[in-house]
């Protein structure tokens, strides 16, 4: 596969949850292999809706969306090309919801036809990746907040999909599961778009930086993401920079 | 919470293959509802409390767990005495305590207990997916079995917001009273508690489509009918069969 391969193409999406307040306009956006997105905007201006509306869970009200060449139009289409992009939500309540942990991480393989041993293997694998490997048996509901978000996205993973979105990945986790999210994805081969107002986090593991303003992708080749800095000659003495 | 106290355990009981548990403890419920006769029951009984006792589970929390059954029964007992027509043991008055009465009470304990004791050591001795695994090869209808199973586990979800809500609701001063606002309050509680169960069910069902979910479940749980199963199915239907013959020798 050449690396300039698209796997998501979207041309003039609008989308809106109420007539006179659009939220995506006429936005256009395209997401090639290979690439590292890292996505800041403010909230409720349209990132977790862009994210669904890539996988088909919601639909646009007008505009086209490609996925690896082929057009989306209808409910067979997506759930076609669904496991291939992997989705991590927002809230890891919302994508475990089978008993036990491997059950929950083999649900994904099973759905696309792996054998019982296969899925398996593929969960152990993936878990023992993100340093889950004595998690098998534990009882999904039972799990930390920042476990449930690692075995959220051993789900995710288990189906090797060839693209990830993650829907702020980081948001309420201690440091320890930072870093495994963050080692992780750096040691993966795999193109993903992050949505986080984590800016080192961003720095770590993305090489472009895109923000959304008025319903439209920015992006922002001036304003390089980066951390900046400086002695701090004042000591406590409150100061304003 | 709604706990699994019981579910893990190495005992002799642990290890049988859950199908044949779930078989023994059907077969088992059914005999004994079906048992009229003190003899029989008590056998029964007897049956039970040694299933508990080879189960090795904790007595204390078992114990517990009889409390609130008995405690229902003992509406039987309060109610029936005084209602069943029969011999009269005891008069207070317009009062009377009828002998029937109280005979009909004891075997619905005998009886309630009995089956209670083995549900919980044949049963409860599995986790709740497994019992889900089990139910599904019993070919009890895959919705069934998966609602079953969702519901399982997202009362723990809608749970944890109630008390989100409740909590958001009392550190702001709510007191309940008897007052317009209070009934207020407490229909604001449970619509946002449908709102927000409703809008969870959407989500899941969205991340389940994610990952290529098509409306069929799979079981990743390998049950193996080993000897000591075979064997352990044997005695329960041996012994709750002769149960059965004796309730039917006495009533001739």
């Amino acid at each position: 596969m050449d690396k300039n391969q698209s796997i998501i193409k979207m041309r003039g999406i609008n989308f809106s949850h109420f007539e006179n307040s659009p939220i995506l306009k006429d936005l256009d956006f395209e997401f090639l292999k290979g690439d590292k997105i890292g996505f800041i905007a403010p909230n409720g201006s349209g990132k977790t809706t862009l994210f669904h509306l890539m996988m088909g869970l919601i639909k646009p009200v007008s505009g086209t969306i490609e996925i690896f060449g082929k057009p989306m139009e209808t409910e067979q289409d997506f759930s076609q090309i669904r496991h291939r992009i992997g989705l991590l939500f927002q809230d890891a309540d919302d994508q475990l919801f089978c008993p036990t942990v491997l059950e929950d991480v083999s649900f994904g393989p099973l759905n696309m036809g792996k054998s019982k041993k296969e899925a398996i293997d593929i969960s152990k694998r993936t878990l023992g990746f993100l340093g889950l490997s004595d998690f098998e048996n534990r009882i999904t509901f039972k799990l930390s907040g920042g476990e449930k978000k690692l075995v959220s996205l051993a789900t995710v993973l288990s189906m090797e999909p060839e693209a990830l979105l993650l829907d702020e990945p980081l948001t309420g986790l201690d440091t320890k599961t930072r870093t495994t999210i963050t080692r992780a994805l750096t040691e993966m081969n795999i193109s993903y778009i992050i949505i986080s107002h984590n800016i080192e986090f961003l720095k770590n593991t993305t090489s472009k930086t895109l923000t959304m303003r008025d319903g439209q992708i920015y992006t922002d080749k001036q304003v390089h993401v980066h951390i900046h800095d400086h002695a701090h000659v004042h000591g406590n003495i409150p100061h304003k920079h | 919470m709604i706990e699994e106290p019981f579910a893990s355990g190495n005992s002799i009981i642990h290890g049988i293959d859950p199908r044949f548990r779930v078989a023994a403890a059907t077969f088992y419920s059914f005999a004994v509802a079906l048992c009229y006769q003190f003899q029989p029951l008590i056998a029964a009984l007897a049956v039970a409390l040694v299933s508990v006792l080879l189960s090795e589970v904790g007595l204390k929390t078992v114990f517990k767990r009889l409390v609130v059954v008995n405690g229902f029964i003992l509406l039987f007992w309060i109610v029936l005495p005084l209602t069943y027509k029969g011999k009269i043991v005891y008069s207070l008055g317009p009062v009377n305590v009828y002998l029937a009465g109280i005979v009909f009470a004891a075997k619905i304990t005998i009886k309630s207990n009995a089956i209670l004791l083995v549900l919980i050591s044949f049963i409860a001795t599995m986790t709740f997916a497994t019992l889900g695994h089990t139910l599904s090869r019993f070919k009890l209808p895959e919705k069934l079995v998966f609602l079953l199973m969702i519901t399982y586990r997202y009362i723990f979800v809608i749970q944890q917001e109630y008390q989100k809500i409740i909590r958001s609701i009392k550190i702001r001063g709510f007191k309940p009273k008897t007052t317009l606002h209070t009934y207020k309050t407490f229909a604001y509680v449970i619509g946002m508690l449908l709102i927000r169960a409703s809008e969870r069910a959407n989500r899941v069902y969205n991340a389940m489509r994610c990952r290529g979910f098509k409306g069929k479940y799979y079981s990743l749980t390998y049950f193996t009918a080993d000897t000591k199963s075979w064997v352990f199915v044997t005695i329960v239907f041996g012994v709750t069969s002769g149960i059965l013959l004796m309730e039917f020798l006495i009533n001739g």
